[in-house]
């Protein structure tokens, strides 16, 4: 192929110009890619290692980090130490080695798993609601449609702390403070308008024919929605469900301000991750590769919807 | 016919004996199902967004003090709209926002559709790394911007190593983060580092749209590539570059998460931007009513960036 230039169009790069092209996008990912390399190194790292200078880049993995991440840990004396039967579990023989016992489970898990709770109820909540919503506008003639559409996009518009004042003050008179359901409610209403915007734009692009047929075969509207519509769809639907997972996932302005213990998520946890005497890096360390996992995978599925999403569907390819 | 539900069949019914309506009847009818599916939507957002808003507007005008819920409220009038326009603090707090914002936009802008025109070329395996690149973007800023204080410490930091090693000077002789000259820059970078991928996202999109036939038709002529760049691919993708900067702009512009993590405003106050200062105001001090203004001022212009925000979409879409 790389011989016969018949299917070249004069305005194809040159190989030259495609290798020198190739090579600076190439440098500029390695670069961007540092700090997160250095996240997941500094993660299994021992606390010693995580902040020696100059920073090590070669270094003996130790699982510290991540035990630290999911234990709480007492300081006692090598003298009662030696009065314990032998450590239970790899964890347990870590912290001997520093003096230490393990006292019980981290916050971590509670956290992680309010994160999983709030992210997923807010985003089949907020599907659902947008995907009806966006049928809706797709197609019917619905009284001031481009207001209404504008209006959904501009209660995105707005600095979350702005709206975290009222919500506040609303969520204590409600008792919905700190409770799950307040914040996947209020997650809802922040994605909600991202997903009418996005599904519109999906369900414009199913054609108009598919419902009209099987409503001359004896469907009501609503049937060849769920039957014809719904089916269609379900690409632009996933893609949808997984930005809104997303938003709910790393979200941290509203979970710092609206919640304390019971509902709080994992992004105003993490950073409040501490060891003896500071900031235990490679628990904070671990902390965030857990959580940004999750992330990585999703992006890899979205790849070729990226686009849609962060524009609000403004931008199709 | 089998899956009608027992509910259609009675309307079908009722159909046969007004044989005149049997297209509007059969189910619900459009208008009602239109306004079945939109209303949950639009009540969700008067109940959670709307009327919040409602309520702000409300508390700007009182002294009103969440902390102190049973003092009796006074209405105060527009006095706290004319006090935050006449505080030095929050100007302060406006421009540090204004470096903030205009500095990512442009460092963004440029590196993004650098990025996406090399991109373009659609050199072998440009997929994969376009994938790689667009990472940072989709992780939680807060928790970024946590691990970026990290890369930032003066002694052990990675950043200011990679920099030593550079420059030659020493690791420890300058804190990114506590420095009143460098903080608004490290930022400034992290935001950079984030957020440069999502321009180049929107400006690939504007460079795939540009057909080819115009560059052939360039070709032909003998227009340098220079001319054809200035001539055919930035005027053809600048509505995209334009709809990318309005985004960032708005995003940057509600910038709270990754910098309340990284320098939570300090030190002293050269990196609090306007998000900050209103959590001081509203979770720190208390003051409701004046935050509640604030609060205000800073949706009006957001809302009105929107407003531009809106038109130049439409733009893009009606090419």
């Amino acid at each position: 192929m790389s011989l016969s230039n018949a299917a070249h169009s004069i305005v194809e790069p040159s190989i030259s110009t495609r290798r020198f092209a190739g090579s600076l996008v190439v440098l500029y990912a390695i670069i961007t890619m540092i700090p997160l390399i250095w996240i997941v190194l500094t993660s299994f790292k021992s606390p010693d290692d995580a902040i020696s200078y100059p920073p090590k880049i070669l270094f003996t993995p130790s699982l510290e980090g991540y035990c630290n991440l999911f234990t709480t840990r007492s300081r006692q004396t090598p003298e009662f130490i030696k009065t314990l039967g032998p450590p239970q579990g790899l964890c347990d023989g870590i912290a001997r080695d520093r003096n230490m016992v393990i006292a019980g489970p981290s916050n971590y898990v509670p956290r992680f798993v309010n994160s999983l709770i709030i992210a997923f109820g807010s985003t089949v909540l907020a599907v659902a609601l947008g995907t009806l919503s966006a049928y809706g506008f797709s197609r019917f003639r619905v009284p001031l449609k481009d207001d209404l559409l504008f209006f959904i996009l501009s209660t995105r518009m707005m600095p979350p702390i702005a709206v975290a004042i009222p919500i506040y003050l609303m969520y204590r008179t409600l008792g919905l403070s700190d409770t799950r359901l307040g914040m996947i409610l209020l997650y809802t209403s922040v994605n909600v308008s991202l997903a009418v915007w996005l599904l519109k734009g999906f369900i414009d692009e199913i054609p108009r024919e598919y419902e009209e047929a099987a409503m001359i075969d004896g469907y009501t509207r609503f049937q060849a929605f769920v039957k014809v519509v719904l089916p269609q769809a379900t690409t632009g639907i996933a893609a949808t469900a997984i930005f809104c997972l997303i938003f709910a996932w790393n979200e941290y302005a509203f979970a710092v301000l609206l919640t304390s213990g019971n509902a709080q998520t994992a992004p105003p946890f993490i950073p409040i991750i501490i060891g003896e005497g500071g900031q235990d890096w490679p628990a904070v360390a671990a902390g965030t590769t857990f959580f940004l996992v999750p992330i990585v995978v999703f992006t890899v599925l979205l790849r070729k919807h990226l686009l849609r999403g962060i524009t609000f569907g403004a931008v199709r390819k | 016919m089998n899956d009608l539900s027992a509910s259609s069949q009675i309307i079908h019914r009722a159909v046969l004996v007004r044989p005149g309506v049997v297209r509007r009847i059969r189910g619900l009818s459009d208008k009602a199902l239109a306004w079945l599916f939109i209303t949950p939507t639009i009540v969700l957002l008067l109940a959670i967004n709307i009327f919040p808003l409602v309520w702000t507007i409300y508390l700007s005008f009182t002294n009103y003090r969440a902390n102190r819920a049973n003092a009796p409220t006074k209405w105060l009038g527009g006095e706290w709209y004319q006090s935050i326009l006449t505080d030095p603090d929050v100007w302060a707090a406006m421009q540090v926002t204004a470096h903030f914002v205009i500095w990512t936009v442009v460092i963004e802008t440029v590196l993004g559709f650098g990025l996406a025109f090399l991109i373009d070329k659609k050199f072998r395996g440009h997929g994969l790394w376009t994938t790689i690149i667009l990472l940072p973007m989709m992780l939680s800023p807060a928790v970024v911007g946590n691990f970026w204080t990290f890369l930032y410490q003066p002694q052990i930091g990675l950043f200011n190593y990679v920099v030593a090693f550079l420059t030659g000077r020493d690791a420890s002789s300058f804190q990114m983060l506590g420095d009143v000259t460098l903080s608004p820059w490290a930022i400034v970078i992290v935001d950079a580092w984030m957020w440069t991928p999502y321009v180049m996202l929107i400006c690939l999109a504007g460079l795939r749209s540009i057909p080819d036939y115009l560059y052939e038709a360039a070709e032909v002529d003998r227009a340098s590539k220079w001319r054809q760049f200035w001539s055919i691919t930035l005027p053809m993708a600048l509505p995209f570059i334009m709809l990318a900067v309005l985004f960032r702009g708005i995003e940057n512009f509600k910038m709270f998460d990754m910098v309340n993590l990284l320098t939570g405003g300090g030190p002293g106050s050269t990196t609090e931007v306007a998000s900050i200062t209103l959590k001081r105001a509203a979770f720190e001090s208390w003051r409701t009513g004046y935050s509640s203004a604030f609060a205000i001022i800073l949706f009006v212009t957001v809302f009105g960036l929107a407003n531009i925000y809106v038109k130049a979409l439409n733009r893009v879409k009606s090419r």
